[in-house]
């Protein structure tokens, strides 16, 4: 019997898991995917927003808020790639000036520092907006963060305090018995004392499965460009026009590994798997960031992507408690930013539920993250030196080592994919998007895993790359 | 900090030729850089023949072409490091690697000949609307896991690209059992050498679609179906014209981009090519630094990019042992009408020997014309052209006596006959 089961290994979910090891408890988190971080919580544009444009009294501003300023100290517990950028919201014309100038007195009451900026000042800081910006408003707060590594750094922390995750496990029905829960998978069935639901764009249906119904999730896609690093100075700060109804707008940033995003566009669609990108929409996004920023360098760009927001039917974050069933749902945008907040809270809820004792033996530090790139040559040479695969580059896009693969493969929540690799330490992420590296990862990955170079997956269970081997017999 | 007279970076067909040309030229102390395990580059895994017409006479294997030039280099004793990554290079022209034995390490060279190769167009840099499941790679890739790593990444494959290495691994995994069902290419013209469209396509009766590109992909894990759709002169989609294509395996052979990140990152400024510009003796615009083969151009025959590593290795020999005659004079070298890119861009005359051979090729497909260089507007040569394609690199040579100057611009043309 657990005491609590998590459904959902996103963002959420591993802001939960972790949250709950610093007590003592018997922790299981359920994920239908073959990595954590795997669906909202990896294609999104990766902004810790500053809160100053939710409505204030909501959700979305109460944890936007919060959880902003606990990422100082998260990051830096878990060894996650964070900075506070600011960002720069921008008027384009006398009409937006006015729109932004009234985001003052929101920002106030939602406790964000703002500064509306004019267009000398605003390019001062930022020579790269269009000269069309007449003004902005500047939010210092507001940080970009490594996405990836975040999911990665949550769950390896709560496994090395003792939750526990099974992968590719879909939760497909949930039988509410008195005082606990029979949660089931396709071919597994647990029991728990209480259920917290992170399921993403599917936390509607698990909701359903207990019969709470007053809430749906409609996906809504946002498509985007990636473009690769490079050596020439380029935009320095999150730059956002200027907000409506559909959201944040198309918006240019920065990346914490000096990517550059552009995007996401705005659409509803029916199908809560459908990641596809089309070309009328990622011609809009080039049109659109164009607007804001000048001189946009369209040929680095190295990849398209796209996410889907989970917009709920009531308009803001759905957290509630119903008899030991938690719901976390209809967490879009900001819910990166709100993610520690969210987990905090969701354990408080869980709490008045079971009383849970704290633990004592909680650390709250992952183990380092290996960064050459940010070594000095000496800590390179010693690192060399214990052991010489840290020398042995394999991606030469990212100028990743051997020895950095094979960490990222044998921590806790390690990756067991190509593309877990390349969420982890970014072999792949570059402009030759794995055309070099990929045969030497999927060696390392099958050398670490004990497995057949030909069950090596891509990502899901069912995204092979090699199909048969040519040369039967001859090895 | 170890110093050499010249240090070669990537040791594939361009960096063995200049290693070995600077060694017969009287450079003695050379090291050669390469990352992968064995030297070669990329000839390794074309095991198809072909190779070789020019230098040898004879129609070799990719990797019979290489080893003849390795043994050479290897006869000689010239110093190498394999499994090495070259990682930066600094003004002062030294060089920082990385490997296992010697770890981060930075070695100081006189002069530096660039050899890094190129890399494969994926599906980002072009864009490919639809889902993004496993099953679309680009057909170099396949090719080192079939010929290297000996594995079939698909059975039911389609293409997209009429490049060369496209239309090799259209014929070598039909070979291996697996069914081609055709080649899409955007362009109205293949981007591959005439001879490959015959022998990979025609022969095996593998359908070229011109003016037609992949307008979506459908698949959740693997790769189920593409959707292939005819697209008019502005590269649109036509409505109306798409065709469905049940396969696992969609290879991209959608262009080849010189790789330069090392030069980049030094500041240095791209060409057109993607490549640095260079002068007569394939010198970029930094003193003592050479480039050559795939990554100062795309090239379609290796043996060109042979003979391009013994300029660069002779260039940099002439260099080491000063006898490079360097004044302001020098003619700019320029594409004109027709002409896509122009190889060198710079000429000083006086420092020329015996002749430059001008590289260039043209923008599409033409047929009888005449190519025309002229410097400051006045025509020096002329030469007819029954057929011109963009696949095939075209050369002129202009003798050190023909520059009718040594100032101001140089322009290669089509014109009629
Ligand atoms: C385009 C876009 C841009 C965004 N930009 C930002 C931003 O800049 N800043 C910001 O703060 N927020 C942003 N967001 C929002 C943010 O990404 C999300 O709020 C956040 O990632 C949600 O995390 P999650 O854990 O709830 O969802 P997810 O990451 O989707 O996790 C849910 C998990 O539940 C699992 N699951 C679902 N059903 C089942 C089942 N039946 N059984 C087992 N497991 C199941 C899924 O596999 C998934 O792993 C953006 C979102 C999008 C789409
Ligand atoms: C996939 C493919 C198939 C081809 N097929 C044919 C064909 O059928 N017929 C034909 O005539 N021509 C063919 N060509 C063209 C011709 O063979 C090549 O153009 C030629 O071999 C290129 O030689 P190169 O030395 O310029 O590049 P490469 O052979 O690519 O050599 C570059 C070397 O540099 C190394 N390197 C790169 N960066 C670094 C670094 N940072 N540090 C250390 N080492 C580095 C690489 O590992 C590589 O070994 C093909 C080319 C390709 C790419």
């Amino acid at each position: 019997m657990y005491d609590v089961i998590v459904i959902g290994a996103g963002v959420i979910g591993g802001c939960v898991a972790r949250e709950l090891a610093r007590y003592k408890a018997k922790v299981l988190v359920l994920d239908k995917e073959n990595d954590v971080g795997n669906v909202t919580s990896m294609a999104n544009s990766a902004i810790v927003h500053s809160g100053y444009d939710p409505k204030p009294g909501t959700n979305k501003a109460k944890y936007n808020v919060l959880g902003n300023k606990m990422y100082d100290l998260l990051t830096k517990e878990l060894d996650v790639e964070f900075k506070r950028i600011g960002s720069l919201t921008c008027a384009t014309n006398e009409e937006e000036l006015e729109i932004i100038k009234s985001f003052v007195s929101r920002a106030n009451d939602n406790g964000v520092e703002v500064k509306i900026l004019n267009q000398e000042e605003t390019r001062k800081i930022e020579p790269f907006v269009s000269d069309s910006v007449v003004g902005s408003l500047y939010a210092p707060s507001a940080g970009i963060i490594n996405p990836f590594e975040l999911c990665v750094g949550l769950f390896e922390n709560a496994l090395d305090n003792g939750v526990e995750l099974l992968l590719n496990e879909e939760v497909v029905s949930i039988e509410r018995l008195t005082n606990r829960f029979v949660v089931r998978t396709k071919d597994k069935e647990f029991e728990t004392r209480v259920v917290v639901n992170a399921a993403g764009l599917y936390s509607d249906k698990i909701a359903k499965m207990v019969g709470i119904d007053y809430f749906n999730i409609t996906p809504r896609k946002g498509e985007y460009f990636v473009l690769d690093h490079f050596e020439k100075p380029f935009v320095s700060h999150v730059i956002f026009p200027v907000p409506s109804e559909k959201g944040k707008g198309i918006l240019v940033t920065p990346t914490t590994h000096n990517n550059y995003l552009l995007g996401p566009s705005s659409e509803f669609v029916e199908d809560k798997s459908d990641l596809s990108t089309d070309k009328p929409t990622l011609d809009n996004v080039r049109v659109n960031a164009s607007k804001l920023v000048k001189n946009i360098p369209f040929n680095y760009i190295i990849r398209q992507f796209s996410g889907l927001r989970a917009t709920g039917s009531t308009h803001d974050f759905i957290i509630d408690e119903r008899d030991g069933f938690i719901t976390l749902g209809g967490i879009e945008s900001p819910g990166l930013a709100s993610a520690p907040a969210i987990g905090k809270e969701a354990v408080r809820l869980v709490n008045s539920v079971l009383h849970l004792e704290t633990n004592p033996y909680f650390n709250p530090f992952r183990r380092k993250v290996i960064r050459l790139k940010k070594m000095s040559i000496e800590e390179r040479n010693d690192l060399i030196k214990q052991d010489p695969s840290f020398g042995h580059i394999v991606c030469r896009c990212e100028g990743v080592s051997e020895g950095e693969v094979v960490d990222c493969i044998r921590r806790n929540a390690g990756a067991r994919t190509i593309k877990g690799v390349k969420k982890r330490c970014r072999p792949g992420f570059g402009k030759c998007q794995g055309g070099f590296c990929e045969p030497l990862i999927m060696e390392i990955l099958a050398r670490e895993l004990n497995l057949d170079p030909l069950n090596v997956r891509y990502d899901s269970v069912k995204s092979y790359i090699l199909q048969s081997e040519t040369k039967e017999g001859d090895k | 900090m170890k110093e050499y007279d010249l240090v070669v970076v990537g040791g594939g067909s361009a960096g063995l030729a200049a290693s070995i040309a600077a060694y017969e030229d009287g450079v003695k102390s050379i090291l050669l850089l390469e990352k992968e395990k064995f030297l070669g580059g990329i000839l390794l895994q074309c095991i198809h023949n072909g190779f070789g017409l020019h230098e040898f006479n004879e129609q070799l294997a990719g990797p019979e072409y290489a080893q003849r030039f390795v043994d050479k280099f290897m006869s000689y004793g010239i110093e190498y490091k394999v499994d090495t990554m070259v990682l930066g290079i600094n003004e002062d022209k030294s060089i920082i690697y990385s490997n296992k034995e010697d770890g981060y390490s930075i070695v100081k060279a006189k002069a530096i000949i660039m050899s890094t190769g190129c890399s494969e167009r994926t599906r980002g840099a072009i864009a490919i609307p639809g889902s993004r499941p496993s099953g679309i790679l680009t057909a170099g890739l396949a090719q080192r896991y079939l010929n290297i790593d000996g594995y079939l990444v698909g059975k039911r494959v389609f293409i997209l690209g009429s490049g060369d290495i496209g239309l090799i691994m259209a014929r070598r995994m039909t070979l291996e059992g697996a069914k081609v069902l055709g080649v899409a290419e955007l362009m109205p013209y293949s981007n591959g050498l005439n001879r490959n469209i015959v022998q990979c396509l025609h022969d095996f009766d593998i359908p070229l679609y011109l003016s037609h590109t992949v307008s979506n992909i459908i698949g959740k894990d693997h790769l189920e179906k593409i959707v292939v759709s005819k697209v008019d002169d502005k590269m649109n989609f036509i409505e109306g014209s798409e065709m469905e294509f049940e396969v696992d395996t969609l290879l991209l052979s959608v262009g080849l981009l010189p790789s330069n990140v090392l030069l980049e990152d030094m500041g240095m400024e791209m060409s057109s090519t993607r490549g640095p510009k260079v002068n007569e003796m394939m010198e970029t615009c930094k003193e003592g630094i050479f480039a050559c083969g795939n990554s100062l151009h795309v090239h379609d025959l290796v043996d060109f990019v042979t003979k391009e590593g013994r300029e660069a290795g002779k260039g940099a020999s002439r260099y080491l042992k000063g006898l490079v005659t360097r004044n302001e004079e020098c003619l700019e070298c320029v594409a004109g009408d027709g002409i896509s890119y122009v190889i060198p861009q710079y000429v000083h005359v006086s420092n020329v020997d015996d002749n430059v051979e001008f590289k260039f090729r043209v923008r599409s497909p033409m047929e009888n014309k005449k190519i025309v260089i002229k410097i400051n507007d006045q025509v020096i040569k002329s030469v007819v052209k029954l057929h011109l394609l963009p696949a095939e690199m075209e050369t002129v040579v202009v003798k050190k006596g023909e520059f009718t100057s040594n100032n101001g611009k140089l322009v290669i043309e089509v014109e009629e006959r």
